[in-house]
């Protein structure tokens, strides 16, 4: 691996690095260790939640509202069925708060008898048997009796407000004053499902102590644990939960676990044995968190050589039914919402208001896509308006090195936007493609045959298009967060000589339980297979803080190696002129175990003040690059998305083949944010609640995905990673509206650009 | 969750028209189908099921007297692969490809395509469009039903409960040409929004002869576009005429808005994918 | 109640079970093989994935009374002779080495979809191969490292 000889804050790094792009090396994977887990995953060994046995173990299931908003005036088991044969579980069960605990108090576990209904779906009560069929049998026969209560589904006709912010600086009016073109446009975002393949699962164990053992799919072991001890009333040690495997997450799994870890819980308490939750798709995808839905209007003035002088952006986002993680979703949202320019006057306005959906929640990106399409769009529509490259516009407006935010926070180091922008730029021939579809654009309207509208179709069937964009994605989490969090990893060499990393960092196929011993072993100068993972259960571990926010490798595993140092310097002052990976087994014999503990401390020079939302946002930024090639049919305005040029700044790249995996699923997830993925409401229940229904690409869908790996290296971090699960994620879905345009001259300023509103859109642009 | 109702599972026909005699029960082969709307969360849960796996009178692929015979069991891989279906119904060949991906076609039958009777079935309009013939059997006998006189309502056909699907005959005319599209929202495992098949014989000067227009999702059934069949009959292609067929397509189709698409984008996309075919057909 | 009789893996099963039974809940519940995984439970994402007969089929539609007599291959029995010496098949190899398992949980079905595909012919073309596995959806790796694990192995046969 690259390495670079830093001394933190004061020398000043040089220009990024470009990885080996795209080039296929068989065994290029050897020098980096092979997955950990892999072979495990591979001969079907690996056990997931479901996949567990607990003889005695019961099923549960959640009894749901079908209303969006009610008083729930009774829950009325049917009199004629034997009760007593099964389990059934409601709030009057709940030993502590009748609370999931996370930002605010506001969800409860089960809505109480006398309690208000708040969404389609919403758990009202829970019910445990020996059996499916007899669970089948019985589910229906419990009547929520309910007084329905007027609902809202529109976020803007909300007057309850979860939160909001408003980030100002310079003067608004003197910059549009300024501006030779001033730009109006509103984007609108739907929900977007995480859709990991295995759906949510969580087995509770009651201990003999009173306590509960969880072992589920999940990321964030620690949220679990905090949310049992509240509801449960139980002691961080009764309280124990363990991450078995983990079928993907994507935020999906990040604050959701809690919930039915409670509900396995309840059930397993009362019924004093194992209770199986394990979700079926369709209510996976009918009660869980989705990506907050937003509404972004932009008003820009910019000069007419293309510098933006003003911003005025506001996000509306919808929280759904209760707060979860709705405040930082729309805080990140509304950082990121100009997009990665300078811009000397700027206002970003955003609120998330409350409607009677089921509650929205944490999707990689965590609303940084949202209003980054809505910025990214917004540009290239001032490029056209322009009539300027969009690669030149964003030339001209992107940060460089020492430019200041919105926050008033200054970029010192470890900026790659122009770097991203000209390796993908360059990768893509782009400026050459867009000639080429452009002129195969003008002999299309030509030729007289227009490309909409009539039911006649035109001489050319295909149109070609390729479109480009550049997003940013602040590092860790925001403002003061991982000062907060407070987080803690760990490296112990135990009394038998083994060499153990531990966090609670997740393994959801990212990578964590294979880089995290890689980077351990580099520190101590072994092989990585020296180097134990140990397990993500909170009896064993300490509290790294979530598996989120990209924050994995870069903090927790920051972390990870000042704690190897500190073992190997330990280990070596003991034995002196030995090396660490000669000393360490007879150091175990005769010094007995040593335990490195490792709290986050905050990066040098980085404040925030969270009064007046200024300074610095996050330690470091990301930045990516996209161009998409598009084929569009314009007989059925169907959209085939053919390549990518995924171009990505990750600081310091720790494992290629592992951060290339991250920067392609990303890309596929956008890419299917932008196109196909759409999920319907009627009176506030999800339409589109299987497979069926809500669709993501197959293989056949996927374009080809050439990631190109850029490092511009963060000095804060021991290794200089800044993380890559959410980069790519930002900036794909905006190039793939752009390149829609560019093969049929309409905008679509909703996601997703389904043929329905490309034909929609072309349609009125025929009639104008 | 899945149910498990009880199965029989005839080992000829004999015995299965004795089953579905007896009683009410619920056919499967290939299960594709069946197997989701089992679940109950689709609608009830049957009573009782009757397994189809063991009648090998229901498979085959053969040609008898001008007609292309398939049996009811024909999975969608056996067509796909059938040297006789890609040489006389490469259309039907076309819609198999389409539908599901490899395990389903796999598994998937002719005859549980047309029982199952959604309005997005992915090979009825090619038969509709063939002028196929169904071969449907009970303890009462065997009898003919044209696949124009089968889809009665939604999700509704002419089959009695004691009656299985034995056969599809399919007619091949000398010099019909049969095309094929289906419009899906993704390239594989995709309910269509659209579906359609276009026949024809073509007689030179004399203009094309024995139109049909098939059409799936845009109605409570497959269709026939009666209407747009008239008007391309007896004539050529011309711009003109596919303009006049375009037109009166989107008039005579009452589509509506569902999960997958709306009205107005089905109706206007059956008019633009039916232009087409007529376009290259006629090669302007 | 019938019982139904079997080959998985090479090895004789016999399970006396409701004959609408899901062969995907008797391979996970009564035989103790978990490989095969549950994503969708109505033949959608292809996770329940297994050959049957030498074609890939989704395992959650098929009901046990039409496997009697019939050969099933699951993830587990993907190489029996690789995995006596404890080692991974050719194709698992490729997957491992190109790094095309992230999450994990598609994987066995998507093996065995590439396995159907390898045995029947299948060559190295990138489309043929992501027709061979537009049933098996996966959200992790945007299916770029499968599809080069699947043609690297499919050149080398």
């Amino acid at each position: 691996m690259p390495t670079r000889t830093l001394t933190p804050g004061t020398e000043t790094l040089e220009r990024a690095l470009v990885l080996d792009p795209g080039t296929r090396v068989p065994g290029r994977a050897s020098g980096f260790p092979m997955r950990r887990e892999g072979p495990a995953k591979l001969t079907g060994a690996a056990k997931y939640t479901d996949d567990l046995v607990f003889p005695g173990a019961w099923y549960g299931i959640t009894i749901r509202s079908t209303e969006a908003r009610a008083k729930l005036v009774a829950i009325e088991p049917d009199p004629d069925v034997d009760w007593s044969r099964v389990v059934l579980a409601t709030a009057t069960d709940i030993p502590g708060d009748n609370v999931v605990s996370l930002i605010k108090d506001d969800q409860p576990l089960l809505v109480p008898v006398g309690g208000e209904i708040r969404h389609h779906a919403e758990a009202v009560a829970l019910l445990a048997a020996p059996d499916r069929e007899t669970l089948r049998e019985l589910k229906g026969r419990i009547r929520l009796v309910t007084e329905p209560l007027p609902p809202v589904f529109d976020p803007e006709q909300s007057d309850h407000v979860f939160a909001q912010y408003d980030v100002a600086r310079g003067d608004l009016d003197a910059g549009f004053a300024g501006a030779d073109l001033i730009l109006e446009g509103e984007y609108r975002v739907g929900h977007q499902e995480q859709l990991y393949i295995e759906n949510q699962a969580m087995i509770a164990v009651p201990g003999e102590d009173g306590g509960i053992v969880i072992h589920g799919s999940m990321q964030c072991p620690y949220y679990v644990h905090k949310a049992l001890k509240r509801a449960l009333r139980l002691s961080s040690v009764q309280a124990r939960v363990i991450q078995e495997e983990t079928g993907g997450g994507f935020g999906g799994k990040e604050e959701y676990p809690s919930m039915i870890a409670l509900h396995a819980s309840l059930l397993a308490l009362k019924a004093r044995r194992p209770v199986r939750m394990i979700y079926e798709r369709h209510e996976d995808i009918a009660a869980t968190t989705k990506r907050h839905p937003a509404i972004v209007r932009h008003r820009t003035g910019v000069t007419r050589d293309g510098r933006l002088v003003a911003q005025d952006i506001e996000v509306v986002m919808d929280g759904g039914a209760y707060c979860t993680l709705t405040p930082v979703v729309l805080s990140r949202g509304v950082l990121h919402a100009g997009g990665p320019y300078r811009c000397p006057n700027v206002r970003l306005r955003g609120r998330a208001t409350r409607t009677n959906t089921p509650p929205n929640g944490a999707f990689r990106g965590f609303g940084a896509p949202q209003t980054e399409f809505a910025a990214e769009t917004q540009l290239n529509r001032l490029a056209e308006a322009l009539n300027m490259s969009p690669a030149e516009i964003r030339r001209r407006n992107v940060y460089q090195l020492n430019d200041t935010t919105p926050t008033g926070q200054v970029l010192r180091e470890s900026v790659a936007g122009e770097e991203v922008l000209e390796q993908a730029v360059g990768a893509s021939l782009f400026e050459r493609v867009r000639q080429l579809t452009g002129r195969e654009a003008a002999e299309r309207h030509g030729s007289g045959t227009i490309p909409a509208g009539t039911l006649r179709t035109g001489d050319r069937r295909f149109a070609n298009g390729i479109g480009l964009a550049l997003a940013w994605h602040g590092a860790g989490f925001t403002g003061s967060g991982e000062v907060l969090l407070k987080s803690v990893a760990s490296v112990e060499l135990t009394a038998d000589g083994r060499i153990r990393v531990l966090t609670a960092s997740t393994e959801m196929g990212q990578g964590t339980k294979t880089v995290f011993p890689q980077m351990v072993a580099s520190e101590l100068g072994v092989p990585a297979d020296w180097v134990e993972y140990a397990p993500q259960d909170t009896a064993e571990v300490p509290d790294s803080g979530p598996t989120v926010a990209s924050r994995t490798v870069m903090v927790v595993g920051g972390l990870t190696i000042q704690a190897a140092r500190r073992l190997k310097a330990e280990v070596e002052a003991r034995n002196p002129g030995v090396p660490f990976h000669e000393a360490f087994r007879d150091d175990a014999r005769n010094h007995g175990p040593t335990r490195i503990d490792q709290q986050f401390e905050p990066y040098p020079g980085v404040g925030f003040d969270d009064t007046t939302y200024s300074g610095d946002a996050y330690p470091a930024f990301g930045w990516a690059a996209a161009v998409v090639s598009v084929e569009v049919d314009l007989d059925t305005a169907e959209v085939s998305v053919r390549d990518v040029i995924a171009v990505d700044d990750v600081g310091v790249v720790i494992h290629p083949i592992l951060c290339e995996g991250q920067v392609e699923g990303g890309t596929l997830q956008a890419v299917g944010y932008a196109t196909i993925e759409e999920i319907k409401l009627r009176d506030g229940r999800y339409l589109n609640d299987r497979l069926a229904t809500y669709l993501i690409p197959t293989a056949l869908d996927a374009p080809h995905i050439r990631s190109i790996l850029v490092e511009a290296p963060y000095s804060g971090a021991p290794h200089g990673a800044k993380g890559v699960g959410e980069l790519p994620m930002d900036v794909a879905a905006p190039a793939v509206v752009a390149a829609i345009h560019d093969a049929t001259g309409v905008w679509i300023h909703e996601l997703p650009a389904t043929p329905e509103r490309i034909l929609a859109a072309l349609q009125r642009a025929s009639a104008a | 969750m899945p149910a498990e109702p009880p199965i029989d599972t005839p080992r000829n026909l004999f015995e299965a028209y004795e089953r579905l005699a007896a009683g009410a029960a619920r056919p499967i082969a290939g299960g594709t189908d069946v197997m989701v709307a089992i679940t109950g969360e689709l609608g009830p849960i049957p009573e009782r099921m009757l397994d189809l796996s063991r009648l090998e009178e229901l498979r085959g692929i053969s040609l008898e007297h001008g007609a292309l015979i398939l049996g009811a069991r024909t999975t969608y891989t056996e067509i796909r692969r059938s040297t006789v279906c890609r040489e006389h119904l490469p259309a039907l060949v076309d819609a198999a490809a389409t539908i599901g991906a490899a395990q389903i076609q796999n598994r998937g039958t002719i005859g549980g395509n047309i029982a199952n009777a959604s309005p997005a079935g992915d090979t009825l309009p090619v038969l509709l469009a063939a002028d196929a013939v169904l071969l449907v059997g009970g303890q009462r006998g065997e009898r003919e039903v044209p696949m124009t006189a089968f889809f009665v309502d939604y999700r509704k056909t002419a089959l009695a409960p004691d009656e299985l699907i034995l056969q599809v005959r399919i007619p091949l005319p000398a010099g019909r040409a049969l095309r094929f599209r289906k419009v899906g929202t993704r390239r594989a495992q995709a309910i269509s929004k659209v579906v359609m098949a276009l026949a024809w014989r073509d007689l030179g000067t004399a203009g094309w002869q024995d139109v049909r227009v098939a059409l799936g999702s845009v109605a409570a059934t497959p269709i026939r576009a009666a209407a747009t069949e008239a008007v391309l009959e007896g004539a050529r292609p011309t711009p003109e005429a596919a303009d006049r067929a375009a037109e009166t397509l989107a008039g005579e189709l009452e589509p509506i808005d569902d999960v997958r698409s709306t009205a107005d984008y089905r109706r206007l996309v059956a008019a633009r994918i039916l232009h087409r075919l007529l376009r290259d057909a006629e090669g302007w | 109640m019938t019982a139904y009789r079997f080959l998985v893996n090479g090895v004789p099963a016999e399970v006396e079970v409701p004959g609408m039974r899901r062969l995907l809940d008797v391979l996970r519940e009564d035989l103790g093989l978990t490989g095969t995984k549950e994503g969708c439970g109505e033949g959608e994402c292809g996770a329940c994935s297994v050959i049957l007969d030498g074609q890939v089929v989704d395992a959650c539609l098929v009901p046990i009374c039409q496997v009697e007599g019939r050969i099933v291959r699951t993830v587990e029995g993907l190489s029996l002779a690789a995995r006596e010496r404890g080692a991974l098949d050719t194709l698992q190899e490729a997957f491992l080495e190109h790094g095309a398992a992230q999450c994990g949980i598609c994987t066995p079905g998507m093996l065995m979809a590439a396995r159907a595909y390898l045995d029947a012919g299948g060559d190295g073309d990138e489309d043929h191969i992501r027709e061979a596995i537009a049933g098996n959806l996966c959200r992790c790796t945007g299916y770029t490292k499968i599809v080069d694990a699947i043609a690297a192995v499919a050149h080398v046969d």
